[in-house]
């Protein structure tokens, strides 16, 4: 079955949403390079939850409006989104930059949240352990070295980018770096209001992140004690593709679908 | 037509089976490999290059910004301004450009040219541009933000120019209660903006603009890409009802002088593909970090993949697309009269020293381009003008 596109205006704010599924609502938020494609990881998680997945601001078909210009506004345009569906008891997930903008939310608010689950998320520094410069790495880089199986690595640059998704690609890499250049992938006031997030909360790591190095996860711990910290062996920067079926079984965990 | 003789400064002692392990030369190249008594040396020859330029007839000399780069030294080139204007008389002194995008103060540029102009009594032309896509590297600032910087530290430093203070300046980028610069320029309303670029259709339509009618400089291009840019820029000033006059319209480029075609060939042959192709190229991600360009340019660019230091290049490829002038007295002077005739331009920027090139070649070829080149280039101005 295929999720159901739709266009929503948020407070003037035209993006793109893909949705399946029935029951708690599942926010997912992604990373720099967008989320055109429906995952496997999504379709899974539609079994036991309503889904929605959009594409931020500035990303994929999303508007890119100019007053968009930090990730805390990103948080700021998601408080609107989650006021406008009228959403509440969400299990919010966010990835890498997603992640950031996910912790950002839930500083600010999180009365409509019920979860937080972070996967390999940016958005605090440890000094001395700078994340990879992702701005200096080369087409063929970046696919390398977001993943520990280089097989997937392969079959994605395998296949020829058409135009449209080319211009996706460039589209999402500009609002990137609009986004994360300086401070490069962080924001330095968001750790000390780590503490107001109370709700449940869990951290997720490739062992072999090549971006954000695990040791961050450590960092993400000390501020939120209550955290659960997941460490997955041989997997890199991308667990919800790479591991996708323990990061859905993780959530349910979180969440208190086990199954 | 009017002559700057244009310095880039390059660090020229340098390993370069050593410099190919890096991506560039630019930002990742250790500056482990700057050796101090070396780096001395070459600023002092090259200050000396520069204030010859008022014995040979230049109507400017020139310096310009780079940083982290062994390709110029001159991460502060108002250092090397202030110390031209004590060695020289009459001679205008270009500062071609300060990256406005870079700083975080656009105030300390306006206050230090402002210096300058009066230091020389008027002798400033001041230079504004973006700075090269790695320079965004370098010094952190967001080149998403690099357009709307640039148009605003602009619009700061003519105010605090031009406008009696103090007054407050509330901007996107930059604010400031206080706005009351002293000194304030010695030429009045302020000194000469020039915007050397590699073109952009945007930039060009801004330059042009009646309100500014800043001289634009094609910078190290081929002869049809400076052909194109200079006439976009008269196409612009028409649309504005007026016409473009040859002192807006200026081309730079790496000269190459000595008495043979086949002698100035073989003489600049390495030192021109050193340039070329050892202190300029970087790899696409440091050449255009996202936002540097627009959007649709940057598709267009990504579509050909050519620009500077993309590819490596002949000494012939770059005389057949007409990036440098190398060759004869005659040779040169034909090339530049070609492009004058073809595009109106009226200001010749003279990169003599270029890569690895001795300061003894340098030394000739700027003699013998005084003596050889010029006298003809500015005759033929003159008569073109009094026919008029």
């Amino acid at each position: 079955m295929a999720p159901v596109a739709k266009r929503l205006d948020i407070n003037g704010v035209q993006i793109s949403t893909l949705r399946q599924g029935q029951g708690q609502p599942l926010l997912f938020l992604h990373g720099a390079n967008g989320a055109s494609a429906w995952l496997p990881l999504f379709e899974e998680l539609s079994n036991a939850y309503d889904v929605i997945v959009p594409e931020h601001p500035g990303f994929g078909l999303s508007d890119d409006p100019d007053w968009i210009k930090s990730i805390p506004d990103i948080a700021m345009f998601y408080l609107d989104f989650l006021e406008q569906l009228k959403l509440s008891n969400v299990a919010l997930v966010g990835t890498s930059l997603g992640g950031w903008i996910a912790a950002e939310v839930a500083v600010r608010s999180s009365t409509t949240l019920a979860s937080l689950t972070l996967v390999c998320p940016a958005g605090v520094r440890v000094r001395g352990t700078p994340i990879a410069d992702t701005f200096m790495w080369g087409p063929e880089e970046s696919v390398r070295n977001l993943f520990f199986n280089q097989a997937i690595a392969d079959r994605m640059l395998s296949v020829k980018p058409t135009e449209e998704q080319l211009t996706a690609l460039l589209k999402n890499r500009f609002s990137t770096t609009k986004l994360a250049w300086e401070p490069r992938g962080f924001n330095p006031d968001l750790e000390k209001w780590l503490h107001r997030i109370k709700i449940p909360t869990q951290v997720i790591w490739g062992s072999e992140d090549k971006l954000i190095p695990a040791a961050y996860a450590e960092k993400w711990k000390e501020n939120i004690p209550h955290a659960t910290v997941s460490v997955l062996q041989e997997c890199g920067h991308l667990p919800h593709i790479e591991k996708s079926d323990v990061v859905a079984s993780k959530i349910h965990r979180l969440t208190g679908h086990a199954q | 037509m009017k002559f700057v003789l244009f310095h880039l400064m390059p660090y020229r002692d340098l390993n370069f089976d050593e410099a190919k392990k890096y991506r560039s030369v630019w930002t990742l190249m250790p500056n482990s490999a700057y050796n101090p008594d070396k780096g001395a040396d070459e600023y002092e020859e090259y200050i000396d290059q520069l204030v010859s330029g008022e014995r040979l007839g230049y109507d400017v000399i020139a310096v310009n910004e780079h940083h982290q780069t062994p390709y110029g030294l001159m991460p502060a080139p108002n250092l090397i301004a202030s110390a031209l204007i004590q060695r020289t008389k009459k001679v205008k002194i270009g500062v071609f450009g300060r990256a406005l995008p870079l700083v975080n103060n656009p105030l300390n540029i306006a206050e230090e040219f402002a210096m300058l102009d009066n230091l020389s009594r008027g002798r400033l032309i001041t230079g504004f541009v973006r700075g090269i896509g790695a320079e965004y590297h370098t010094a952190g600032v967001n080149p998403a933000f690099s357009h709307g910087r640039f148009y605003e530290a602009h619009d700061l430093i003519v105010q605090a120019w031009t406008r009696s203070g103090p007054f407050a300046y509330e901007g996107e980028h930059f604010n400031f209660r206080y706005v009351n610069t002293w000194p304030r320029p010695y030429q009045q309303p302020h000194p000469p903006i020039w915007v050397p670029s590699q073109g952009s259709s945007e930039t060009i339509r801004w330059s042009a603009d009646p309100a500014r009618k800043y001289p634009f400089v094609v910078t190290f291009s081929t002869s049809d890409a400076v052909s194109n840019y200079l006439k976009m820029y008269r196409t612009e000033a028409s649309r504005f009802g007026y016409e473009a006059s040859s002192d807006q319209l200026g081309w730079a480029a790496p000269i190459y002088v000595a008495d043979t075609d086949e002698r100035a060939r073989e003489e600049a042959r390495i030192p021109l593909q050193r340039l070329f192709n050892n202190y300029l190229p970087m790899p696409w991600e440091m050449l255009l970090p996202p936002g540097y360009s627009s959007m649709a340019s940057t598709i267009e660019l990504a579509k050909v993949r050519t620009g500077i230091g993309v590819q490596e290049q002949t000494l012939e490829d770059l005389i057949e697309k007409g990036t440098v002038v190398v060759g004869s007295p005659k040779t040169v002077r034909d090339r530049i009269a070609s492009m004058r005739d073809k595009t109106g331009l009226g200001n010749m920027i003279c990169l003599h020293q270029f890569g690895t090139l001795s300061n003894e070649l340098t030394r000739r070829s700027m003699e013998m381009f005084s003596a050889e080149v010029m006298p003809s280039l500015r005759a033929k101005t003159l008569a073109s003008a009094a026919a008029e």
